[in-house]
């Protein structure tokens, strides 16, 4: 797959000046809606999770008419209930030098210096307004004994800033936004429509006007019009087939968006997280993570020896390799997840991992059960031990935990300015599905606050700046007409294919094929190698894959089926970026970049940009760079030892 | 493992609906029950057969949507779990499996183990939440908040609104799951304000929805995933008759 390289993008809307004055400023300058125009405006906001559904809501509390669309049978599923670990905020509530700008700070660095100063700020920012919010819609966070909100430490910062509700934050804060939707669907400012896909976006007179859904019960394909859409659809980390996400995550709608003409930011940057239960068998459809905090007690390690193969408590501690002990001694097992995460794959290639297939490393509580004893081990992670257990069948009190890195979550997404407006006027993109705040990484306990914060209020402002301009009149019908026809041509081809393999085999090749050549680390020979076999499954997708029934009614393997085909296209572009970006950074390991010992190493003279992809209607996708531009951090390698 | 299935299959909401019979082999004792079902789907697409319609996504335990009567069990006999977390360990090789959906008037029957759901929503439209615009919220050290009172907050709010809990009570009463939030809200300071109207519009709407009366009978909260514990119902009550006073 080639490629061309197109304009620089220059401006992406930050005002100047002193970074902590820029979103002061920005607000001040966007144009304000008149409320009783409000009434007049239509938005759409596609899914429901911490960025949608807080969105969504707020847009109805600021009299927008919305329209709301999940595929889940309820708001409330949405995946980001599945977050355990906390949210961060520079509250300095302990007093312990907390601050805006050490938040910035610290994802500015953890992202690997390929995040926005200005966006990342602000989010330092908002963070603060979040608990607020959180706390007066009735989140039962964690609290001391005196009544006010508790908070612990994670993902390396040496500050305690992170809120928790035990170990459902994700669902705590979801159902706070829910709650607030809900509210706004009783008020009549919000209509809902669940277990509907979002199969493509109307564009007419070079504005987003609106999107083409599928109601997944009656199989009806839908039109819905509006003055602007949004996209809170999440990441795309199943294109993997196995990771942590839930299976109807996908990339259908930020796909479609950017066939439409949105550009793609740093689609290869993708979190691996160090502490998943491993693989167990081919018919495994999702991995489940164990939350990162183990690792505060919890020791890593393998046989020093490949290929032994007895059992752990039969390993004396002579032939036993600690080896993030060993390698980073200052950070020892909580070195952050990209180079736990790597230092895992390392002795697994090396022959020296355990449990089935040789892909795992032991998390070993002996050590802290001695220590604290049993009780008090089982306090703090006793329902991660009992998960744990239910799902591998064995017991972590007398046996070490195996683990495996798995992809978490994706750092890539729609590019977006800074009011959170894609490359199509009119299209904004929150959340995981953008592309922007967290860099080429992500820290613990921001993801919550990256969706929350684009939700309840960056987009609620800057879309109003983009509304004052509208309504924006009559939508095109032959707009609407190509873009309805796009859609059934699709579902009326992958129905007529009748092939001899489901949708799910040919997903789960892809996947591994990425895991392999676009996983923890990637070659240049790798990454050519799933290049030339990506266009050649997908041809026999497209030739061979067997999708039974028919368009009308509940049909879960043609919405499977239409999803498989898009992740397709874009893992081919996610191993063309990855191929590009010849530097190490974040979860994107290249091997070809590393340090005489075997570190990341970044190239920051070459690739300090954001690399947002054009989709080339020639089939030649177009390279267009943003520069990044580091004011307030140094720039400077990252190290744990 | 190789094991019967015997499997509720239903063409929409008109179908009268039956049983099935599949017979599945070659399953792994470590296959969660939705992966088993993945199995047989794979092998129904391959042969013609229309595969059989289930929800689920998250298969973590935290999303709710999945949800099935196994064995005449809600979630299956497996205390304290969602349908995603069991595990064919703890089926019987040979043994066979009865797999039907949540069966009551208010949610009917989408296809085969799918059902609606929706009055769920509504329940919580009609006063599950605290109205607090975005923006208009005080500093959260503002109101302290006692730690036991967080604490049993947060035990009703761990409800994933999945339905067992309906599913299994012989009146389909719906109390659990909005007795969860009436109490999670109602231990809160910031949920005062609206206590007493959130108790009775929530009551009204479960019983416009079509949910039986509670009669105490326990089977809810013994197939509840999380556990929620029926004193949440207790406090729905005390709540409601001070409220309708």
């Amino acid at each position: 797959m080639n490629y061309t390289t197109g304009e620089p993008i220059r401006d992406t809307k930050a005002p100047a000046g002193p970074i902590e004055d820029r979103w002061d400023t920005r607000r001040f300058s966007a144009k304000l809606v008149n409320p009783a125009n409000k009434r007049k405006l239509t938005v759409i906001v596609v899914g429901t999770g911490l960025a949608g559904g807080s969105a969504a809501a707020t847009l109805g509390e600021l009299g927008y008419k919305v329209k709301s669309f999940c595929y889940q049978d309820s708001p409330r599923r949405a995946h980001s209930i599945a977050a355990q670990g906390g949210i961060n905020a520079a509250k300095n509530y302990r007093g312990d030098g907390d601050s805006i700008h050490r938040l910035f700070y610290d994802t500015v660095k953890g992202g690997d210096f390929r995040a926005r100063e200005s966006n990342v700020y602000r989010l330092a920012q908002v963070s603060v307004n979040i608990i607020d919010q959180a706390v007066a819609q009735g989140v039962p966070f964690a609290r001391e004994y005196g009544g006010l909100l508790d908070t612990r430490s994670f993902g390396g910062a040496q500050v305690s800033r992170t809120f928790y509700a035990r170990g459902q934050t994700g669902q705590q804060l979801l159902l706070g936004a829910y709650q607030a939707l809900e509210r706004q669907i009783a008020a009549g400012t919000v209509e809902m429509h669940t277990r509907h896909e979002m199969l493509d976006l109307v564009i007419s007179g070079g504005r987003a006007r609106g999107v083409i859904v599928r109601d997944l019960v009656t199989g009806e394909i839908e039109t819905h019009l509006a003055d602007a859409v949004v996209l809170a659809t999440g990441g795309y980390g199943n294109v993997f087939f196995l990771s942590t996400n839930a299976k109807g995550c996908n990339t259908t709608a930020i796909w479609r968006a950017h066939r439409r003409g949105a550009y793609f930011g740093n689609p290869c940057y993708t979190q691996i997280h160090p502490t998943c239960i491993p693989v167990s068998g081919e018919y495994q459809s999702k991995l489940t993570l164990m939350s990162e905090s183990l690792r505060n007690d919890g020791r890593v390690w393998v046989p020093v020896t490949a290929g032994d193969s007895r059992a752990p408590g039969d390993i004396p501690e002579s032939d036993r390799d600690y080896y993030l002990e060993r390698i980073y001694p200052a950070f020892g097992n909580l070195v952050p997840r990209d180079i736990a995460s790597r230092a895992a794959k390392n002795v697994c290639d090396e022959g020296r991992g355990v449990g089935p297939g040789g892909l795992g490393v032991y998390l070993d509580f002996a050590d802290a059960i001695a220590r604290l004893g049993r009780d008090a081990v089982e306090k703090k992670y006793g329902n991660l031990f009992e998960m744990y257990e239910r799902i591998t069948g064995e017991d972590p009190y007398t046996r070490p935990m195996r683990i495996y890195p798995a992809v978490h979550y994706t750092m890539g997404g729609l590019w977006v300015d800074y009011d959170l407006q894609s490359t199509i006027p009119g299209l904004f993109v929150i959340g995981e599905a953008n592309f922007s705040d967290h860099g080429a990484n992500r820290l613990g306990a921001s993801a919550l606050m990256q969706g929350l914060a684009d939700g309840y209020f960056v987009l609620p402002t800057t879309i109003g700046d983009y509304l004052a301009g509208g309504p924006f009149g009559e939508v095109g019908k032959a707009d609407v007409d190509e873009a309805l026809g796009q859609v059934t041509g699709k579902i009326g081809r992958l129905l007529s294919v009748g092939g001899t393999r489901t949708a799910d085999s040919f997903h789960r090749e892809l996947g591994k094929l990425m895991w392999d050549h676009c996983g923890m680390e990637r070659t240049e020979e790798g990454l050519r190698k799933a290049l030339e076999r990506i266009p050649e499954l997908r041809e026999e997708f497209w030739n061979n894959v067997k999708v039974p029934g028919d368009e009308e009614g509940l049909n879960q393997a043609l919405e499977r089926a239409g999803r498989v085909a898009d992740f397709f296209d874009l893992a081919e572009l996610m191993c063309l970026d990855a191929l590009h970006r010849t530097e190490s950074c974040g979860g994107h390991f290249r091997a070809e970049s590393q340090t005489e010992d075997g570190e990341a190493l970044r190239d920051d003279d070459g690739f300090a940009y954001v690399a947002a992809w054009e989709y080339g209607q020639d089939g030649t996708p177009v390279l267009h760079k943003e520069e990044l531009d580091y004011e307030y951090v140094k720039m400077t390698q990252r190290s744990y030892k | 493992m190789n094991l019967t299935l015997k499997v509720w299959r239903q063409n929409g909401p008109g179908d009268a609906g039956r049983m099935v019979t599949y017979q599945v082999t070659d399953v792994s004792p470590d296959m969660s029950f939705l992966e088993m079902l993945d199995v047989l789907n794979e092998r129904l697409i391959l042969e013609g057969d229309d595969p059989v319609a289930f929800d689920h996504d998250c298969r973590e335990g935290i999303c709710g949507m999945c949800g099935m009567v196994i064995n005449g069990v809600a979630h299956g006999e497996q205390r304290a779990t969602t349908t995603c977390q069991l595990h064919m360990r703890h089926f019987e090789d040979g043994a066979t499996v009865t797999i039907e959906p949540w069966r009551a008037a208010p949610f009917p029957v989408i296809k085969d183990l799918v059902v609606d759901r929706g009055s769920f929503d509504r329940i919580i439209q009609a006063g599950g939440f605290v109205s607090v615009p975005a923006g208009s919220a005080p500093d959260a050290h503002s109101v302290p908040v006692k730690k036991e009172n967080a604490d049993a907050a947060f035990d009703a709010a761990t409800c994933i609104g999945c339905g067992a809990c309906v599913a299994a009570c012989p009146n389909g009463s719906a109390s659990l799951f909005t007795g969860a939030k009436i109490t999670h809200l109602g231990l809160l300071p910031q949920g005062q304000p609206e206590r007493d109207s959130r108790a009775l519009a929530m009551v009204e709407q479960m019983d416009l929805e079509g949910f039986g009366g509670c009669t105490n009978t326990g089977e809810c909260t013994a197939v509840c995933p999380k556990g929620i514990s029926l004193d949440v119902i207790a406090q729905m009550n005390r709540d409601y008759l001070k409220a309708a006073k």
